[in-house]
């Protein structure tokens, strides 16, 4: 008997001992690559000196199922996360986020109205459009037509295997203007148009998952073309003195924010934090860095001249590009993917 | 001489307790949660309980009625817990697009105006009886075979009877066997490089088998994913095989070797060799050295000698070595997606994305089953084969 009395208290000792774990340190979960580097530079390692307490970063590749799912079991093991539009609306919606405490953050007004939300602080404005290696292409596409174009432009192309993105570029390609391309989305002959526009292509195509693939098929080759997010473009020139070029025009646009999950043991530290980053003179240093827009005005304004040609904000580059529409994507992401990958399958 | 016996009952059942709770932890349990997510459907009738009782009696087609609108205002009312209106949003948008958005506009008009009954007047999509169809589906019962449906391209019409999918709008069924065409390939590579190097390495010894085994064992240390990561370095077009053969003139534009089929069978077979060689190989050096020359000194010739002598004192190190390399193939999920193109992907990323990416637990858990059945079925039947070869020695 006292064999396996003790036997039961060493295995609930060991599960036990494995499963609780002492006070977590505040962990920010951001998009890794480049920009997390960035990030950590400007506002990771400032913000744990000045606190005096150490500040885990994780990288992440995108999900809401993976943000329900923490905070569904309780306690979940992340803090502050940088998340996508998306993933904003439906988690608020869902309510596994902490409410924003505005005025630690300068108030409403300090930033770019599509920036706000009772759940979320605008944390970039950030594009995804076709990226080329300059090196190899002397005269480089101007629109997705030239990106379906296989005879002016031959090789192979990348994309994010998703149904978001590519549908919005076909119809691109397709001839419809940017303004109307969610317009003719949202009609199911709208959607059959898009994916006979992607047949088109298919066999062309490598498909990418993380935001740090397409710099990789541009430089090995793999590819000769490929969407990507324009801040790691400009980031891989600057950092490995390559010639990648970012097109803008029917570039599309959108807003990732910080949020905070729902239950988590460091929500007054993480609220400081995603105030930190919000602050005008450290927000402001990220351009440097990586060229992705700033949502507080106030930043924006002090950036340095020279980087604002790269930045998805400035007028020029707004011209003829649009914003990602998070509401269609919310509504009908899961039937589009769904007949996406069936579409892949084929 | 009784208290002897519980005495020693009771020793060996601790001595079996981490094992027990380890299974009911790490096993028994996600299962459990893995075939309820697949088939209950709990949301529905909890979060409308006015509404399920009303739109019983609805026959699906006709104008949605005022009864019906008033009940789903109310029980939308009475929801105060976000999670739980978050549920059932998702409940009803994963069968029609569009409840995302039409779902909180409507809760946060009728929690405004306490007489906001009449749904039509607040969205135009509530006078479609294609949006209360799910509502219906949702409430009608605690638990579905929506899931289960769906997992193999099938679905109910809005009469209940079962019927195909309409083509294009989904391809589980193709990923599924494609899932087990991949697996086999794979199985039959690592056998067909397995075996002759398990014999080799049994055939050896000292710092030669050393070497043969190290060079299996190696890779078994090194992370997986680094190990595709790198046969994405060399298999890509730029990569070291491409260029080298390349340099030596034997092909003038580069092999396709990446981002389809070809390469995603390379790379497991590289990935899942160990699992074929050891249990081939630890069965091979239990057999005595001196029966292949016995048969020899017969007559055989080693070919001979080989098919009725060695393969058959084999079998039970291919079979178990076959059976590892398949079951792990089932579930690979990061090598073709890096390795494979569009058409290699296998069922586990369609898991994987219903997971993680749309929070559809219903339908991870129900494609989980889905494959989990069909490989008993396979190891079903694959047992009784074995077991008739065994009986007819």
């Amino acid at each position: 008997m006292k064999l396996l009395i003790s036997s039961l208290i060493a295995c609930s000792a060991l599960i036990g001992g494995t499963l609780t774990t002492q006070a977590r340190d505040l962990t920010v979960v951001s998009w890794g690559g480049n920009y997390q580097d960035a990030q950590k530079k400007i506002y990771f390692e400032p913000f744990a000196k000045e606190t005096g307490k150490p500040l885990l970063d994780e990288s992440w590749d995108g999900g809401y199922g993976v943000l329900q799912a923490k905070v569904k079991a309780g306690s979940p093991n992340w803090d502050a996360v940088q998340v996508e539009s998306e993933e904003l609306a439906l988690g608020c919606a869902d309510g596994i986020y902490e409410p924003i405490d505005w005025s630690k953050l300068g108030g409403k007004e300090a930033y770019l109205p599509a920036a706000v939300s009772d759940c979320g602080v605008g944390a970039i404005v950030w594009s995804t459009g076709i990226g080329y290696d300059g090196d190899k292409l002397k005269e480089g596409p101007k629109s997705w037509a030239d990106f379906w174009d296989v005879q002016k432009f031959p090789g192979k192309r990348g994309l994010r295997k998703g149904a978001k993105y590519s549908l919005e570029f076909a119809l691109m390609a397709d001839g419809v203007a940017p303004a109307d391309v969610y317009k003719v989305l949202g009609t199911p002959e709208g959607v059959d148009r898009a994916f006979k526009k992607l047949d088109e292509i298919k066999p062309h195509m490598v498909w990418w998952e993380a935001g740090a693939q397409p710099l990789q098929l541009l430089s090995s080759g793999e590819v000769v073309m490929t969407s990507a997010y324009n801040g790691r473009i400009t980031g891989i020139n600057r950092s490995e003195g390559k010639h990648f070029n970012f097109v803008f025009p029917q570039s599309i646009y959108a807003i990732d924010s910080w949020v905070i999950l729902k239950g988590s043991e460091n929500k007054d530290a993480a609220m400081d934090f995603i105030a930190f980053a919000g602050k005008p003179e450290n927000q402001s240093k990220l351009p440097e860095y990586v060229a992705y827009g700033l949502p507080n005005l106030e930043a924006a304004k002090m950036v340095d001249a020279k980087f604002q040609p790269e930045l998805p904000t400035t007028p020029a580059n707004l011209e003829n590009a649009i914003p990602l529409n998070a509401d269609f994507w919310t509504d009908n992401s899961e039937e589009l993917t769904q007949r996406f990958n069936a579409w892949l399958a084929q | 001489m009784k208290d002897d016996r519980k005495r020693s009952w009771l020793v060996s059942l601790a001595l079996v307790a981490p094992l027990v709770l380890f299974l009911v932890f790490f096993f028994a349990a996600p299962l459990y949660t893995m075939v309820s997510a697949a088939i209950s459907d709990p949301i529905g009738a909890r979060a409308l309980p006015h509404t399920s009782a009303i739109i019983e009696r609805w026959d699906g087609t006709s104008p949605p009625s005022p009864e019906m609108q008033t009940a789903f205002a109310e029980d939308l009312r009475a929801i105060d817990d976000d999670q739980l209106f978050g549920d059932l949003v998702r409940r009803l948008n994963s069968a029609k697009s569009g409840f995302r958005t039409l779902m909180p506009k409507t809760r946060n008009a009728v929690k405004a105006d306490p007489a906001a009954n009449d749904l039509v007047a607040i969205d135009e999509r509530w006078s479609d009886p294609a949006f209360w169809q799910p509502v219906k589906t949702a409430t009608a019962s605690t638990i579905t075979d929506r899931n289960l449906l769906a997992a193999v391209d099938l679905e109910r019409s809005t009469a209940g009877d079962i019927q195909e999918m309409p083509e294009g709008s989904s391809a589980n069924r193709a990923t599924l066997i494609r899932t087990f065409v991949v697996s086999l390939s794979v199985t039959l590579a690592c056998l067909l490089i397995g075996l002759p190097y398990a014999m080799i390495a049994a055939s050896v010894d000292g710092w030669k088998r050393q070497l043969l085994l190290g060079a299996v064992l190696l890779p078994l240390w090194t992370s997986l994913l680094v190990r595709t990561a790198a046969w994405f370095i060399l298999l890509q077009d730029n990569g070291l095989i491409n260029s080298s053969l390349t340099a030596l003139g034997l092909i003038n534009s580069p092999l396709p070797l990446i981002f389809n089929r070809a390469g995603v069978i390379i790379a497991m077979t590289h990935v899942l060799l160990p699992f074929m060689v050891l249990p081939i190989f630890s069965v091979l050096i239990g057999i005595p050295k001196n029966l292949m020359p016995a048969a020899a000194s017969l007559g055989a010739p080693p070919l001979r000698a080989f098919w009725n002598v060695l393969l058959p004192m084999s079998t039970r190190g291919i079979v178990s070595g076959s059976l590892l390399v398949f079951m792990s193939a089932l579930g690979y999920y990061i090598t073709p997606a890096l390795i494979g193109g569009a058409r290699d992907q296998m069922i586990s990323s369609v898991i994987a994305y219903y997971a993680t990416g749309a929070a559809n637990w219903g339908m991870a858990g129900a494609l989980g089953l889905v494959l989990l059945v069909a490989t008993l079925i396979l190891y079903t039947v694959y047992l009784r084969l074995s077991g008739e070869e065994q009986a007819k020695r």
